[in-house]
């Protein structure tokens, strides 16, 4: 059994096509892709709320007083393009303020005097530029409100019947969670694509070139030929798994996280934290893609049933990220599913429930040596064996 | 010391009948051909032999060994090359022997020893340390039954060991056999191709649809026959020329 590791890991070892894209492209990418976006997108949101202001507005000689609130806060008026519609249409302009004539008028009779903001709000990346706009306008409308009650002798509080305040329990350890939510579907597709190209290579592969039926001649019982494959896929699935984590922990530590409020609590305590829990899913994954690969008669054939059972380590992942919902026990004790619950209450800081820890290694390496087991009778059916019959 | 009584397979659930009846012996210290056109069993008799398929009915012993029974014991006790002779591209010549080496239980140093004397045999000295990635057809073979005879069996099995391979090639292959068969082994190949039979073997036992039709030396089979040469009478035992060209 061991023999066979050990060839079949020599064997991977020396294609440096496998080590460049299971061991080096797989993990690292995604860590790395992950961290330049978030970065990216961050400084953009605050480029964003700090920059100059620049609002073209149509009528602006019907508001004086308005457009003088506005640049006394900062706000550089521009002369109005041609055609407002068209330029917001065309994205030249994301938002134009339209003074209409009437404005005067209603406003010396105190009733409400209409103002029109002219944006496209489908066009995601004009929502800052909208709100900052309103806000400045309801403030505006908030301070004359004020004053004209005010002048009838009217206290203003009395149009405030509530006042509400959020009392925020979130820590920055927890806001840091919500960012690493995608963090257990990452782990998941890590350890399944770590053990596709070898649970491919040692069985259909081994079938494709036709070396199967002279190896199973060997005097060794077939479970321990394949234990010894299996083995091997798990070790790669585990090294995948390693070095995407360690991956991670470095490339979230670029992450400009005091600007964004958060903390990520993922060190390295963490992420040995994580390899533990998931430890248990290497073994899974390797022996359901072995399974799964045995029964193609070449390489090719085997990838395309990969495609398919690649989403299943997503299902739970995805789930879990359209429907947060709290963690309850029964979860824990459903393989995949117990990771990512888990993998997310690691991340936020939560205090490790042992009881959850436990049941979910237990169940996970429970169902992995069940399908360890099935894929060590599948050498004993001839079908699996000859290329040709 | 092959022993085979009243062997039978069955495919697709005994629709398909590859291998009916057949009873043969194999004696140490001779060749013993198993011809027969393509598809007439001679493959499926071998890989019940070296216990990858169950048979339906029938007795075998190798050694006095069942492989039935005894799977694990009749793999060491047997060499084969298979008509699947697939290497492992990435390995050397070596590597790919001494991994076979390893999975019979041999330690280190008797595997080196070995490789060194089959590296001789077979000629391989100029290529035992290469990639086996572009190996010709030729090359391949020899590293299949350097890999196979690591443990130097007493019984070996080939399945048409000369598919393939160019005539200088086939010829150091006889060559290499008629050694196997000085030195006390039992050696038993299949092959379609009379004169491999004629130029190589002791005993001749042909199959055809899955039954043995005669069994003997190449005098006995004239004879029988009542025909001069040995294609004449292989079509007449037969009963037909049908896939003998293939």
């Amino acid at each position: 059994m061991m023999s066979v590791f050990a060839k079949e890991v020599l064997d991977n070892f020396r294609d440096r096509r496998v080590i460049l894209n299971t061991l080096i492209l797989g993990p690292l990418l995604g860590p790395v892709i992950f961290a330049v976006m978030i970065s990216f997108m961050t400084q953009q949101a605050t480029e964003r709320m700090e920059a100059p202001l620049e609002l073209p507005v149509i009528g602006a000689e019907n508001a004086p007083a308005l457009i003088g609130y506005l640049e006394r806060e900062g706000v550089i008026i521009k002369d109005p393009p041609e055609d407002p519609e068209g330029a917001v249409r065309r994205e030249e302009e994301e938002i134009v303020l339209r003074i209409p004539a009437d404005f005067g008028s209603a406003w010396r009779a105190g009733q409400p005097a209409p103002l029109e903001l002219i944006a496209d709000q489908s066009l995601r990346y004009t929502g800052t530029t909208i709100s900052r706009v309103r806000g400045y306008l309801n403030r505006y409308a908030g301070q004359i409100s004020q004053a004209r009650l005010q002048l009838r002798g009217v206290h203003p509080d009395i149009t405030r019947p509530l006042q509400i305040s959020v009392v925020d329990l979130s820590t920055p350890e927890s806001r840091g969670g919500m960012l690493l939510a995608f963090l257990p579907y990452f782990i998941m597709i890590t350890v399944f694509m770590g053990s596709m190209h070898m649970a491919i290579d040692t069985t259909a592969g081994e079938r494709e070139r036709r070396s199967l039926e002279p190896l199973l001649i060997n005097p060794l019982p077939r479970w321990q030929i394949m234990a010894g494959k299996l083995l091997a896929t798990t070790l790669f699935a585990l090294l995948t798994l390693a070095l995407g984590l360690v991956a991670f922990v470095v490339a979230m530590g670029f992450l400009p996280t005091a600007d964004m409020d958060m903390a990520l609590n993922l060190d390295f305590r963490v992420a040995a934290l994580a390899f533990a829990l998931v430890a248990p899913v290497a073994l899974l994954a390797a022996a359901l893609l072995t399974i799964l690969a045995s029964f193609a008669k070449s390489f090719r054939e085997a990838q395309s049933y990969m495609g398919m059972v690649i989403l299943v380590p997503m299902i739970p992942s995805f789930w879990i990220m359209i429907d947060p919902t709290r963690t309850e026990t029964w979860m824990t004790l459903v393989p995949l599913l117990s990771q990512n619950v888990l993998i997310l209450g690691l991340v936020r800081g939560e205090p490790l429930n042992m009881a959850w820890i436990g049941m979910s290694l237990a169940s996970t390496t429970a169902l992995a040596l069940l399908l360890a087991a099935i894929a060590g009778t599948l050498y004993n059916r001839p079908k699996l064996i000859f290329t040709s019959d | 010391m092959i022993e085979v009584q009243g062997l039978r397979k069955t495919f697709n659930k005994g629709k398909v009948v590859a291998v009916d009846e057949v009873s043969f012996s194999a004696r140490d210290g001779q060749i013993t051909g198993l011809l027969g056109p393509n598809g007439a069993g001679k493959t499926t008799t071998l890989r019940m032999l070296y216990t990858l398929l169950n048979p339906d009915a029938g007795q075998m012993r190798i050694d006095g060994i069942d492989p039935a029974a005894e799977p694990l014991k009749v793999k060491r006790a047997l060499g084969v090359v298979p008509d699947s002779r697939g290497l492992y591209d990435r390995l050397s010549a070596r590597e790919n022997i001494r991994y076979y080496g390893r999975l019979q239980g041999l330690d280190k140093a008797t595997i080196d020893q070995r490789i060194e004397r089959m590296a001789g045999v077979l000629d391989m000295h100029e290529f035992i340390d290469r990639k086996t990635n572009g190996f010709s057809q030729g090359q391949r073979v020899k590293v299949a039954i350097a890999r196979a005879l690591i443990h130097e069996p007493r019984t070996v099995l080939l399945d048409e060991p000369t598919n393939g391979l160019d005539v200088m090639t086939t010829r150091a292959l006889r060559g290499f056999l008629q050694q196997l068969k000085r030195e006390g082994r039992c050696v038993v190949l299949s092959t379609h191709i009379m004169q491999e039979v004629a130029a190589l073997c002791d005993r001749i036992v042909i199959i055809a649809k899955g039954r043995v039709v005669a069994e003997g030396t190449a005098d006995e089979l004239l004879r029988r026959s009542g025909r001069d040469n040995l294609e004449d009478a292989f079509v007449q035992l037969i009963g037909s020329d049908e896939g003998l060209l293939a």
